[in-house]
């Protein structure tokens, strides 16, 4: 059947919500109903996790198709099945999210305070959501579990975000929907060409070369809204700044990969054509999207905003290695995505921190930190070192890798997508220094506390991640590797082929 | 082995202090970082004897993989051959003196967390011995990043002070302009060669010289340009003219920071870099000219600055960023010997004046304007007589070690016999001059004349603890010697045997041949215009003092142009610094919020407006609705009729 013996993906992928209806049967005064939530929502994402592990021991890193697949019929008349399955591209998604999961749970431990309840329930869907996603092999399947994604995410912004959390929601939604639609129609396209939703056959499906450019057209404004690309970034910042700190989390470290991968599990496999020739495109709104949110981040006064910034450009920087379409590009475009993840992930946990103590994310209000809270000034300048790319963190290797790449396609994408590396040193050292360097001016930062235990419990999976990732990144792109290099053998085939074709016609 | 223990040792300390600092105190750190660093220095120095002796052989130790991605293969490993030995000994000696003289000089800090300096201290140790005994050019970029770091944490270590945290940040910032230089070399170095692994590239050599670079417009040779850019990189670090702005400004870092960090050690990594990829770079003429004439342009330029500044720390640094030029004309020249050789001789003598400065310091109660200074020689003897030491040694006076380098260095841009090599040769012995009479200028001021400072600060002048002036000693042999004990080897008849493969030269490359037989007033120019030098400073600052200030009021414009660093502040400020504020701005408020936001939010309010206005159709009247159908049905009746028959 598969390689664990037993439906994994779908435990995996299931599971979660099984807790969520546990958590909706739990009755008793409200103390208890926030306890009781709290806890078996933590409990079942810490089951789903360690089922998730299984993924890391058995996958085999030398098969570059799909592993684990389970299969169930669906809807036989319209070619569409029930089938889940992992690759060396999305099974470590699957396993950033059960991983974030938990941590998110654990952070918004005492920040929550009211409808606890709806809350972890809501994080629990979102799990399903997102293992589902990653974890889809046929279009439909994937494509409800894409758009589920939206549904806790709203909510969560929606009701327990900041002062302005409707209008964040609101635009969140507004925005993702609109460009989905467009992908509901490519997929509709897809399916009369080919008669099948099924993945691997769309991924050996020749498209002629105007319905690629054209289905291209229709991913991009799905994926480009949800990586987010620049000009349709704007919803991230509001999203951010509006969302609880735990959303936060999940939005940069796994919401934004979606773009990204679906740009690598549908846009560059299957519409060869279409990425070699608008890859001009792309890359140009990804240097702009590192140079103008850069810029812009630089010039923000609120922390979380700031970040959400910092995340549009280094975004940037994986569309641009996507996009260069060769091993270096796309596996320094990988561990970029997870990385981000990661260190973007514990940048918004850090402004969590001091928030939930405060009550203000205006960076003007801060300032030597270091005095009173220094494992917090330590933590702190790990992620922000990390974000800044610096070597030993995550951050360098998928940065790098992307130069490499970046590389091969032409000098001035490399330089101008490596401008990130001044820009990012700028805004995250001028970050640090306002909240971190400095004398503590204030009675209410005079009296600050350091990180509580389970604060450290919180953060230390996460730097444990960064700098395995960033010493030993090799155990992380192994399991890629052989995905990639088809990837991209199978993108040179494809258009040497056409090269062929087009030669022989004219004779 | 030993080796490796000597690079990992620090590391080891550096984690200890960090982490546990707080709770195992101040003593304890300090013990632990200290002990790790002598254990590192002891290895390091064997290793060092055990590969020049010829006990051990020049190696590769393979640590694990690092990155890999396809044909992209990076491992940990360390290179263990003369160039890296050397550097490891040097750095781990002198790191290991500067943890010593910290224990007194950091004894009064008001700030209560010195486990924490020391941890960083051996960080940077621990970073910089990795750049040196890298064996890829990504291990070199981790541990040139990590210095950066370092560096960062020690110049902002007084943290609470605005001027620190600025400083920290423009040092880290201004190198990461050149660190973008040097990553785009090593993806060139891959693009050319496939590989970054140092004995793959430098064993390739010969079979991609005509490999070539598109860029700009033009073709160029793959080496030209990767020679250019990795020397861009080496411009942020070793503060070369355009980058050298950080250098002066962290100045605001404790003392032993400026010793270790900004004379010692890491400035002389963008040196390292060109010495270590010489294999390649002897192959790029091109490359090599522009390397001379930015390290000449350097010396001239911040030694003219040196001669005007009044703070005795940043008068050193701009001698620092001086002397790095010499060596950059030493390896533009091909002389990647003689720039090594006067790193090292230089390391000695400039951490020498930069521990002396902070004796001075610490004796003054922390003043460093040298304006309130002087007559202070008979209080401390021992520390001035060290900076007499250090000066002879940097003003290349007969047998202290800067005679032997510094002069070999304007011998061999002489030597070269091109147009850029006797600017190099021209400007380093103007250099020259100017370097006898700042280091003069700093002696006079600092300890003769009649005591400026206040009545309060001139009764606490005391000499140093015996735990600062112990290190002084030390650097003061390495000073005196270091010259006349490493020339036969590293520049003289026995340079092949000394260097092995670790500096491989081009089969036309003769210059440390041909610096022998330069004409006689070459070899005495430096000697004669150091002496000159001296005594102009006597006559300017003790004989007739009234000269500096009739000078300056004579050519104002000159002073205050010098005086404010040919204005490299200012202008950066005007042309990148306030442009980029306002930039950042203008995206955000009128691209962001006013243009892309307000496409979405504009058809929101249209559709809410719009939607009001039909509301008020519905008013509920019957009459109303019959005659909107009626209207309707003519309309379809029309449509129908016109359009459809």
């Amino acid at each position: 059947m598969n390689a664990a013996g037993f439906p994994l993906l779908s435990l995996i992928t299931w599971l979660p919500l099984l807790g969520g209806l546990i958590i909706m049967y739990v009755r008793g005064d409200e103390a208890t109903v926030a306890s009781n939530a709290r806890w078996a929502a933590l409990w079942t994402s810490l089951i789903v996790f360690v089922l998730s592990l299984v993924l890391w021991v058995r996958f085999d890193p030398a098969d570059p198709g799909f592993q684990f697949i389970e299969q169930a019929s669906w809807l036989p008349q319209w070619g569409i099945t029930y089938k889940l399955g992992v690759d060396g591209i999305s099974v470590l998604f699957v396993l950033l999210s059960t991983a974030l999961t938990p941590i998110c749970i654990l952070a918004s431990w005492e920040a929550i305070k009211t409808r606890v309840r709806e809350y972890m329930l809501a994080f629990l869907i979102l799990e399903t959501m997102m293992v589902g996603m990653f974890a889809a092999m046929d279009f439909v399947v994937f494509y409800m579990f894409f758009e589920g994604v939206l549904i806790p995410m709203y909510l969560i912004i929606g009701i327990w975000g900041g002062p302005r959390r409707v209008y964040a929601a609101m635009k969140f939604f507004l925005f993702t929907l609109a460009g989905s639609v467009l992908m509901l129609l490519a997929l509709l396209a897809m399916w009369n060409f080919a008669g099948t939703t099924d993945i691997p056959t769309l991924l050996h499906t020749q498209f002629p070369a105007s319905m690629q450019t054209w289905l291209f057209l229709a991913f991009l404004a799905s994926f480009a809204v949800k990586v987010p690309m620049w000009p349709v970034h704007t919803w991230l910042p509001d999203a951010h700044v509006e969302a609880p700190t735990a959303g936060s989390v999940i939005l940069a470290g796994v919401l934004l990969k979606m773009g990204a991968y679906g740009f690598l599990r549908f846009s560059v496999p299957m519409l060869p054509l279409a990425s070699a020739h608008l890859a001009p495109l792309m890359f140009a709104l990804s240097v702009v999207a590192v140079i103008y949110t850069s810029l812009v981040a630089l010039a923000q006064t609120d922390m979380k905003k700031l970040i959400a910034y910092s995340s549009v450009a280094h975004m940037g920087v994986v569309t641009i290695g996507i996009f260069t379409i060769n091993v270096q590009g796309i596996s320094g475009a990988m561990f970029q995505m997870l990385s981000h993840g990661i260190v973007s992930g514990a940048l918004f946990l850090c402004v969590g921190v001091v928030y939930d103590r405060i009550h203000t994310r205006d960076i003007a209000r801060y300032g030597g930190l270091a005095d009173r809270m220094p494992a917090y000034a330590l933590l702190f300048m790990l992620f922000a070192m990390a974000s800044i790319g610096l070597p030993g963190t995550s951050g360098f290797v998928g940065e790098f890798l992307v130069l490499v790449g970046a590389f091969q396609v032409n000098f001035w994408l490399a330089l101008l997508g490596s401008l990130g590396m001044i820009l990012g040193a700028a805004y995250m050292l001028w970050l640090y220094r306002r909240i971190i360097f400095g004398r503590i001016t204030r009675d209410d930062l005079r009296a600050i506390l350091d990180l509580s235990p389970r604060e450290m419990a919180v953060f230390a999976p996460l730097v444990v991640l960064t700098l395995w990732m960033g010493i030993y990144p090799s155990s992380f792109s192994v399991f890629w590797d052989a995905t990639v290099s088809t990837m991209v053998e199978h993108h040179q085939a494809a258009l040497a082929a056409t090269v062929k074709l087009a030669t022989v016609i004219p004779q | 082995m030993l080796f490796a223990v000597a690079i990992f040792a620090p590391l080891l300390g550096s984690a200890i202090a960090g982490l546990f600092g707080k709770a195992i105190g101040d003593r304890a750190a300090m013990a632990v970082t200290i002990l790790c660093m002598l254990l590192a220095s002891g290895c390091g120095v064997s290793a060092f004897i055990e590969l020049e002796s010829g006990d051990t052989t020049a190696g590769v130790i393979s640590l694990g993989t690092w990155v890999e991605a396809g044909t992209f293969h990076v491992d940990w490993a360390l290179r263990y051959d003369a160039l890296s030995a050397v550097m490891v000994a040097m750095v781990t000696c002198v790191a290991t003196l500067i943890h010593i003289y910290s224990i007194g000089y950091m004894a009064h800090d008001e700030n209560h967390t010195i486990w924490r300096f020391f941890s960083y201290l051996s960080l940077f140790s621990f970073a910089m011995l990795m750049l040196v005994s890298a064996d890829n050019l990504l291990q070199l970029f981790f541990g040139w990043e990590g210095v950066g770091l370092a560096s960062y944490l020690l110049i902002g270590y007084w943290y609470y002070r605005p001027s620190a945290g600025a400083a920290a940040m423009k040092a880290f910032i201004v190198n990461r302009v050149g660190d973008l230089g040097f990553a785009l070399g090593i993806a060139l170095v891959f693009f050319t060669f496939g590989s970054i692994d140092f004995s793959t590239v430098f064993g390739a050599v010969g079979q991609h010289q005509d490999a070539a670079y598109h860029v700009l417009g033009h073709t160029y040779r793959a080496y030209e340009v990767i020679g250019i850019l990795l020397f861009i990189g080496a411009m942020g670090k070793s503060a070369q003219i355009g980058l050298h702005v950080w250098l002066p400004d962290a100045m605001e870092g404790p003392t032993p920071v400026s010793a270790l960090i900004h004379a010692a050690t890491m400035v002389t990594a963008g040196v390292f870099l060109m010495a270590r990829f010489s294999p390649v770079l002897d192959y790029a003429p091109g490359a090599l000219g522009f390397v001379t004439f930015i390290g000449a342009t350097t010396a001239l330029f911040a030694a003219t600055v040196g001669c005007t500044q009044t703070d005795i720390k940043r008068v050193i640094a701009y001698s620092t960023c001086s002397q790095l030029g010499y060596m950059f004309v030493a390896a533009g020249v091909g002389a990647y010997q003689a720039s090594i050789f006067h790193l090292l001789t230089h390391a000695f003598f400039k951490a020498l004046l930069f521990l002396t400065a902070g004796s001075v310091i610490h004796a003054m109660s922390d003043e460093q304007d040298m304006r309130k200074m002087g007559g202070i020689w008979r209080l401390i003897p021992l520390t001035y007589t060290m900076m007499w030491v250090g000066n002879l040694a940097l003003g290349g006076i007969p047998f202290f070690s800067g005679y032997y380098s510094k002069d070999a260095i304007i011998e061999a841009a002489w030597a070269s016999c091109s147009l850029v090599g006797h600017y190099g040769f021209w400007c380093t012995v103007i250099a020259a001059f100017l370097t006898a009479f700042y280091s003069w200028r700093l002696i006079i001021l600092t300890f003769h004349g009649a005591p400026r400072a206040d009545h309060h600060t001139m009764e606490h002048v005391h000499e140093s603890p015996a735990v600062m002036t112990v290190p002084l000693l030390l650097l003061a042999v390495g000073a005196v010697f270091a010259g006349w004990a490493f020339h036969d080897q590293m520049i003289g008849p026995d340079w092949k045997a000394f260097w092995g493969d670790a500096i491989q030269i081009a089969a036309s490359n003769h210059v440390l041949h041909d610096m022998e037989d330069v004409p006689g007033w070459v070899s005495l120019t430096p000697l004669v215009v150091g002496l000159a030098g001296i005594a102009t400073a006597y006559v300017f600052y003790m004989f007739v003092p009234g000269i500096p200030g009739a000078l300056a009021a004579a050519f104002p414009w000159a002073y205050r142009f010098l005086l404010n660093k040919w204005y490299f502040d200012e202008l950066y400020a005007a042309v990148i610094i306030r442009p980029v504020q306002y930039l950042a701005q203008g995206l955000w408020q009128i691209g962001d919020v006013t243009i892309i936001d307000g496409i979405p939010n504009g058809i929101a309010a249209l559709t809410e407006d719009g939607s009001s206005q039909v509301v008020k159709i519905q008013n509920g009247s019957i009459a109303v609705y019959a005659f909107a159908m009626l209207i309707g049905l003519v309309l379809l009746v029309s449509i129908f009729l016109l359009f459809l028959r």
